[in-house]
């Protein structure tokens, strides 16, 4: 028991990693299917494939977001404390892990998109959750001056609680009484919830940025504050922009538009920083926290433009219900959330310079990017496809559209294929080099 | 950071939370009827009918106004080709769709569901029309 609650951020980024890479096998298998529709069709299907896959990928973000804030909170504060707390806290998550991936192998279902599990789980999550805002309250109450990560982290924790509380307003028959009402709910708290995990996320990259170019001073930038005020606005209310084409309030569709324009700020941000970026990319290029914060730049921009343009609802109208759609979400969470957390991962498990010297770990880097590009590629192609098909007229039957995109479906199981070949190799080499040193160190400790 | 903005940072926090529950508030206690097309359903049965959608995870593959899977088609305006088109394919399946064992009464109730996503107004693109402004309506 004392040496498990030892550090409980790296339990918690651990587990994360098994996750990410369990996520990527439930992704790969499930991309199949649309080649070989009767692959596992009478068993599992894509019906439990893609809920193992979301859900892997979702708690991927959400554990490894967890261990990094714990693990930062120990390099500030320069103590552990509240071991036993962050013990539960981790336990309660492996035990709605185990009991929401058995309820998938046995074919019990019965949640809403990206969270399928049956809702009883979402109780386990809830109390995880809770216990996560009662530590960090515990641990940052005696930092006198919040830097901005710690703003970051404090709001993705509370909206993260409050908006998991409302994806499940379902369950009361008064908010199924109108299907609308429902639907503006249930999307709502699915836009919000990303935000809120973002706030996690992002606020682990100033800090893990921080700590590399050791600018202490991030952390309270004015620049770094208004950019975060920002993002809480859009966190809240740009929402409506998945809701353009249900008939729902007005309000709600120009609140969205309108919030969502607001985004400019972002780009034109990141294009201004870009040749400051360049020239820090020099100094720290071989080290690969670094390495993956600058992907993650890279991948926000190019997010960030589809998402400006899926923003204005006259264009939203040819992309949406398309898969540009996905390679929104897919970019989302695999180019800007994972690459920031293996920064972090990388930063807290393997924090030496001296390990980053492998081959191995260029080849999957690498291999994840370029991977990561063709796959949304192609991705795209299919949206271009589908979206072509909405408007023609007469128009042929789905199955038909399906079979023109036959091409770029079969790019998009070859590319899935190489990222996740790529991101195995990341997450065994992270696992197996972090266990490798931590033997080697425990070794030298207990000889005389 | 200039001194003087430390203190507005948690003012402009609770400002932002404060307008964020007003809004959400007004969505939760909405009593509009958002229909534009004069269909008949069940009311209590389509409540459960949105259950068994879920429990069958229908979304993995299906979309509702364009959002969910992409295996098989939008089925928002679907109750418009009648009970029988659906409960072949759920009692047939596809090459890509499994055999959906559905009780009599969950296909009913599924049944009742669509039709009260049809009743909501079309998801079809075509029958948008484009704002000035950029907007889009039905």
């Amino acid at each position: 028991m004392k040496k498990l609650n030892a550090n409980t951020g790296n339990l918690f980024l651990i587990t994360a990693l098994v996750l990410f890479m369990a996520s990527v096998v439930f992704g790969f298998l499930g991309s199949l299917i649309y080649r070989y529709p009767e692959f596992l069709r009478d068993s599992i299907g894509l019906s439990g494939l893609r809920p193992m896959h979301v859900t892997a990928a979702i708690f991927w973000i959400l554990l490894a977001a967890t261990g990094a804030v714990y693990r930062s909170l120990e390099e500030i504060a320069k103590q552990q404390n509240y071991k036993l707390l962050q013990f539960i806290h981790w336990a309660l998550w492996i035990v709605a892990i185990i009991g929401i991936y058995y309820a998938y192998f046995t074919g019990n279902f019965g949640g809403r998109e990206y969270w399928e599990y049956p809702p009883e789980f979402a109780i386990i999550i809830g109390l995880a959750w809770m216990l996560f805002l009662i530590v960090f309250i515990l641990r940052v109450r005696a930092i006198k001056k919040w830097p901005v990560y710690i703003w970051m982290w404090l709001t993705g924790i509370v909206y993260f609680l409050f908006i998991f509380i409302e994806n499940y307003l379902w369950v009361i028959p008064y908010f199924r009484e109108s299907f609308i009402k429902d639907m503006v709910i249930q999307w709502k708290a699915t836009g919000s919830i990303v935000g809120a995990f973002n706030m996690l996320v992002y606020g682990t990259a100033f800090y893990v940025m921080e700590r590399i170019s050791k600018q202490a001073n991030t952390g309270f930038n004015n620049w770094v504050f208004a950019l975060f005020f920002l993002s809480f606005f859009n966190m809240l209310f740009n929402w409506g922009h998945h809701l353009y084409l249900v008939p729902t309030n007005p309000t709600i569709h120009y609140v969205g538009y309108i919030v969502s324009m607001t985004e400019w700020v972002f780009f034109i941000k990141i294009l201004y920083n870009w040749k400051s970026q360049v020239t820090e990319a020099e100094a720290y290029y071989h080290y690969f926290p670094y390495r993956f914060l600058l992907a993650a730049n890279f991948w926000l921009f190019f997010n960030l433009t589809i998402a400006l343009f899926m923003s204005v609802p006259v264009i939203n109208l040819y992309m949406h219900g398309t898969h540009f759609i996905t390679a929104h979400a897919m970019g989302t969470t695999i180019g800007i959330n994972s690459m920031i957390l293996l920064a972090a991962v990388f930063y807290f498990l393997l924090p030496e310079r001296k390990s980053h010297q492998s081959r191995w770990l260029k080849i999957g880097f690498w291999g994840a990017q370029v991977s990561l590009f063709v796959f949304l590629m192609a991705l795209m192609a299919m949206g271009v496809v589908k979206s072509l098909w909405f408007f023609e007229a007469p128009q042929a039957p789905f199955a038909e559209m399906m079979e023109r995109s036959r091409g770029w479906i079969v790019l998009f199981i070859i590319s899935g294929l190489s990222l996740m070949g790529s991101f195995l190799l990341l997450g065994l080499y992270l696992i197996i080099t972090s266990f490798r040193q931590k033997a080697v160190s425990l070794k030298k400790k207990l000889e005389p | 950071m200039i001194p003087c903005m430390s203190r507005w940072i948690p003012i402009t926090f609770v400002l932002l939370s404060a307008a964020f529950l007003v809004f959400s508030w007004s969505i939760y206690f909405d009593e509009a009827i958002y229909e534009n097309k004069p269909a008949e359903y069940d009311a209590e049965m389509q409540k459960q009918g949105r259950l068994v959608w879920q429990k069958y995870n229908c979304h993995v593959c299906h979309q509702l106004y364009g959002l969910g899977g992409f295996l098989g088609p939008d089925l928002t305006n679907v109750s418009e080709k009648g009970f029988y088109y659906l409960d072949a394919f759920l009692k047939n399946g596809t090459a890509s769709m499994p055999i959906f064992e559905l009780t009599e009464e969950e296909t009913q109730q599924l049944f009742e569901f669509l039709k009260a996503t049809n009743a909501s107004g079309s998801s079809n693109p075509k029958d948008y029309r484009k704002l000035w402004n950029g907007m889009i309506e039905q």
